[in-house]
């Protein structure tokens, strides 16, 4: 064996499958990260679906790609991509721009016929030399005719056949990369053990692959990613979605609690309904209701009868919630409403991400009826924040909001999966108080809650409700005075909450002039943007808020380190709006995008140096 | 030891096997069990005062337990009901209340819960709500107060209120079909449906307990007088002069006979009913139809409930009451058959199963 060729090392790489949604590209792209991440390198991945679920063959529309990066310190799925494998015209066609200049291409010829090549809109036979792509290494590989090549003696049906061709790409980017493709191969045998000739094939086909990568060695180099050290202990890989579902199968064992979710199906939120309706296993209890004011009731009916209840949702599926989640509020009920943001308003971009659902978790509610916001900020942390959201909840009686979007949710990253003492136990708040004289409204003198009872505890039946309550006997009151002091106990009791949760960390260079500050998803491209430029001598600081309501106590504290503060979020600023109402004293500059995507690096490191020389 | 420390000593499974420990006693109640200390702030002679007794001598008839209660209510007058009863109560939201009592049943099915709901927090804001509960078949109490008008807010009309109703915003006459809920009911796949009269005492009490002892989503219509904004509404039918005539008790295996003279009954024609006369034209009380309420074909069922006075009597009593498979039984079962078979037992078991690598 061994290989002749130049072998390349670099620190991280991003490699993107696409191809026609029919042509696996999701699984291909997952293969390739499980891989990777088992090989010890950092990843981070990212979906691109085509919006419509049936687009026709062939067309940019219909156009599915998966993009890998993989490395040391990614916290990112990258900007630009340094591999490009495109199955068809239209996949080519969709994802030039995403290249790295120099980058490697690897196409399948065989379907760059006339016909493919009109319906993804080229006007000539030649791809390349029209969206001038002459600078990158191309390797035109006849895939779909090697593919068949490898399993003609197999009698598979054509369909069958076509099928595989992923495998044929999957196996040459493995020989690219230098990765083994034992994982990959375990995956077939284990997926196809039924079906003899089908594993037989996309066996040979995968081996294929990886053989025409031989064939080519003198002409392109391969290239190798060495792994990270990383700490001991049990990996897989883990998307923000089922992250939010397994953090909150933690917190119910940590409180002894039963898990209720009530939700209704929306993108992209619908991942962690189905996640969990999956987990009869762990007695988690799915209510799948008739809509989404129905998902947050049945949860609230539950929080009532003593499960830690949950409901998940998009950005037009909290506006639903709005009435309930006051309900929530007023009860003084524990629940966890999760918003994976969407594009919005109305229905929006339902399959991109955005971050301007911010002032509607904030405020999208009659009354004064403050609630807890929090944002987790990779994809693997939404495990952490629906643990803490539901330790929150629970020991501070409030309703929770957390954030989350598109892009964490459908993002994988490795994740350690916690040691036993690695989060801690959940204390459910019950009752010291005496049966039969149970006020339902007597709070803890520290937290400001009240205590939980259950209906079954002889001697505690007590009625709660949307209505105001007195202060003390916790029956209906419509008194001014016992109103206002109501509604400043229950923003007091909001407030205490920031004594519970960490505080504000400043990374990137202390002593810089300028303080980049993000909250939620965009934390793994603000940090590598100030990293990049800390590397490259630039004073840059990074401020990441993950609990918005309350804020971190030193807030103000490191604000005031900087001279200029610069916000970046993905939406017109309701970060910076929030901040300039609760911090006043301050100066806030903005930089803001809603093109459906994440930020790139790049466009952040620009922009930073723009603030900076500004 | 007390409850609640009981309760904190014990881990998870067992905290389940703990509820349905405390639950097994029974005791010997009286109605006075379950009034609250709070003053019931109803109307003088309003309807729903008659049903809150009526359903606390159910219950104490029934030897619930008041901890074992759950009252949950929507938003209107009969929905400060909660208030009024010594059990567990939630006062939620308007019309949503269906679905809140579902998450309290599922949550936790060894409570009997009893959802109060009236006919514009059920059936126009909670319409979805409602029939989605309905056809899902959770065990829930449902008493739907109809008094064709929006008390609360002080008289508008209702998804009940009679075509050309006059009311404050239909000041001439309503141009809209009110829904009837016992044919939305049955519509929705409801496998209970029973009707009753706010000042019919005994028949309250006795359609409760059925209500109650139906495993299932049961819906109980009760004919509910508000004197204020639409006194009398039901008067040609409750009537204590024609209510013989004009209503019909309806009873499992007896045959549908009604009259001041108990000598009216149904026969069927063609597929509609008839009304006969026992005497007269060679029928005797033979001809006359028995009901059957545990019939799974709902046809005569919808027809009864949807008979409506002057044509015919209106059906009272236990109209449909079919068993079915139960939402949280049901959902229970999965569960416990799904934990039989699985190996994974606690979190950990799930996070470290599948594709996952070791770094040592
Ligand atoms: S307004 Fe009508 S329904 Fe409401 S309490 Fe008074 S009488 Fe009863």
């Amino acid at each position: 064996m061994g290989k002749s060729s130049k072998v390349i090392e670099v620190d991280r790489l991003a490699v993107r499958f696409s191809g026609d949604s029919g042509d696996g590209m999701q699984l291909t792209g997952t293969l390739f990260s499980h891989t990777s991440a088992i090989y010890g390198n950092d990843i981070s991945t990212f979906p691109d679906f085509p919006a419509d679920i049936r687009a026709p063959q062939g067309t940019i529309g219909g156009v599915s790609g998966f993009q890998v990066h993989f490395g040391q310190g990614v916290t990112t799925p990258g900007d630009l991509t340094d591999v490009l494998v495109a199955m068809n015209p239209a996949a080519l066609k969709a994802n030039a721009r995403f290249m790295k200049p120099g980058g490697t291409i690897i196409m399948d010829v065989d379907s760059f016929d006339s016909k493919n090549l009109q319906k993804a809109g080229y006007k000539t036979e030649d791809p390349i030399f029209e969206d001038k792509l002459e600078g990158f290494n191309v390797i035109k590989a006849p895939i779909t005719s090697l593919t068949r090549e490898a399993v003609t003696d197999l009698s598979l049906d054509n369909k069958s056949v076509i099928r595989s061709k992923n495998m044929f790409a999957l196996g040459l980017v493995y020989w690219l990369f230098n990765r083994p493709l034992e994982h990959t191969q375990e995956y077939i045998r284990k997926k196809f053990g039924h079906k003899p000739a089908i594993m037989e094939g996309n066996l040979r086909v995968l081996q294929a692959g990886h053989d025409y990568g031989n064939i080519i060695q003198a002409i392109t180099p391969s290239f190798h990613v060495s792994p990270t050290e990383s700490r001991k202990g049990i990996y897989r890989n883990l998307n923000g979605n089922k992250a939010v579902a397994w953090g909150f199968l933690l917190a119910a064992e940590k409180s002894g609690l039963e898990l209720f979710l009530g939700s209704y199906p929306i993108t992209p939120a619908t991942e962690i309904l189905q996640e969990l309706s999956e987990r009869k296993d762990l007695g988690v209890k799915v209510f799948q209701a008739e809509d989404e004011i129905a998902g947050i009731c049945t949860a609230i009916g539950a929080s009532f009868a003593g499960s830690l209840a949950v409901t998940t949702t998009s950005g037009p599926g909290l506006a639903l919630k709005t009435e309930a989640m006051g309900l929530a509020i007023m009860a003084e009920l524990p629940i966890v409403i999760v918003d994976v943001q969407r594009g919005g308003p109305s229905t929006g971009l339902p399959t991109k991400t955005e971050q301007a659902d911010l002032l509607q978790a904030l405020y999208g509610r009659n009354g004064e009826s403050p609630l807890v916001v929090i944002a987790a900020s990779t994809p693997v942390n939404c495990f952490d924040y629906a643990f803490y959201a539901a330790k929150i909840a629970v020991e501070h009686m409030i309703p929770v909001i957390l954030l989350t979007d598109g892009f964490l949710a459908n993002g994988t990253q490795q994740w350690r999966v916690p040691e036993d003492n690695d989060f801690p136990e959940i204390k459910v708040p019950r009752t010291n108080q005496e049966p039969k004289a149970y006020k339902p409204y007597l709070r803890d003198a520290e937290k400001l809650r009240r205590d939980w009872v259950f209906p079954g505890m002889a001697g505690y039946e007590h009625r709660i409700g949307g209505l105001e309550k007195d202060a003390v006997t916790g029956n209906i009151s419509h008194d001014g005075p016992n109103h206002h002091l109501m509604v400043t106990i229950r923003q007091e009791k909001l407030d205490r909450v920031a004594n519970y949760i960490p505080d504000l960390e400043v990374m990137g260079d202390e002593s810089a002039d300028i303080l980049v500050v993000g909250w939620g998803g965009t934390y793994g491209h603000l940090l590598t943007a100030v990293d990049q430029l800390n590397a490259m001598g630039k004073k840059v600081a990074l401020a990441h808020f993950t609990y918005i309501n309350p804020l971190p106590k030193n807030t103000a504290d490191i604000l005031k380190r900087f001279k200029k503060i610069l916000i970046c979020e993905l939406n017109l600023g309701q970060f910076a709006g929030y901040l300039r109402m609760k911090h006043p004293q301050f100066n806030y500059c903005q930089y803001n995008k809603v093109h459906g995507q994440p930020f790139t690096v790049h466009e952040l490191a620009e922009e930073i140096i723009n603030q900076m020389e500004a | 030891m007390d409850n609640h420390l009981r309760f904190m000593s014990l881990q998870r499974k067992s905290s389940i096997k703990w509820r349905l420990e405390i639950m097994s006693e029974t005791k010997n109640y009286t109605f006075t069990d379950y009034k609250s200390d709070q003053n019931v702030r109803w109307c003088p002679g309003c309807g729903d005062h008659a049903v809150l007794n009526t359903v606390q001598k159910a219950m104490a008839e029934l030897h619930l337990n008041p901890e074992e209660v759950v009252v949950v209510s929507g938003i209107g007058c009969s929905s400060r009901f909660t208030y009024y009863m010594n059990t567990y109560g939630f006062h939620t939201i308007h019309g949503r209340g269906s679905a809140i009592a579902s998450g309290v049943k599922v949550a936790n099915p060894n409570l009997k819960v009893w959802h109060i709901t009236g006919d514009g927090d059920a059936l126009a804001i909670g319409g979805n709500h409602f029939i989605h509960t309905v056809r899902r078949n959770v065990d829930l109490n449902i008493l739907l107060f109809n008094n064709q008008i929006y008390g609360l807010t002080k008289g508008q009309f209702s998804p009940t209120s009679k075509h050309g109703f006059i009311s404050k915003t239909s000041p001439y006459g309503t141009v809209e079909f009110p829904f009837r809920p016992g044919e939305l009911t049955i519509g929705a796949r409801g496998h209970f449906f029973a009707r009753t009269i706010d000042r019919e005492l005994k028949l309250c009490v006795d359609v409760f307990k059925e209500a109650a002892r139906h495993e299932g989503a049961s819906v109980v219509e009760i004919l509910q007088n508000c004197v204020i904004y639409n006194d009398k509404t039901h008067d040609a039918i409750t009537d204590k002069e024609h209510k013989e005539d004009r209503t019909i008790i309806l009873e499992h295996g007896k045959p549908m006979i009604f009259g001041v003279n108990r000598n009216k009954g149904f026969i069927l024609e063609g597929i509609n009913l008839k009304i006969v006369t026992i005497g007269e034209n060679g029928i005797t009380e033979k001809d006359i139809l028995v009901h059957d309420a545990t019939c799974e074909d709902n046809t005569l069922h919808l027809k009864l409930a949807n008979m409506e006075y002057p044509e015919y009597p209106v059906a009272l009593g236990v109209i449909r009451s079919v068993k079915a498979a139960v939402y949280n039984q049901e959902l229970n079962n999965q569960i416990n058959f799904v934990q039989r078979k699985t190996e994974i037992r606690k979190f950990r078991d799930l996070a470290i199963e599948g594709d996952v690598w070791e770094v040592k």
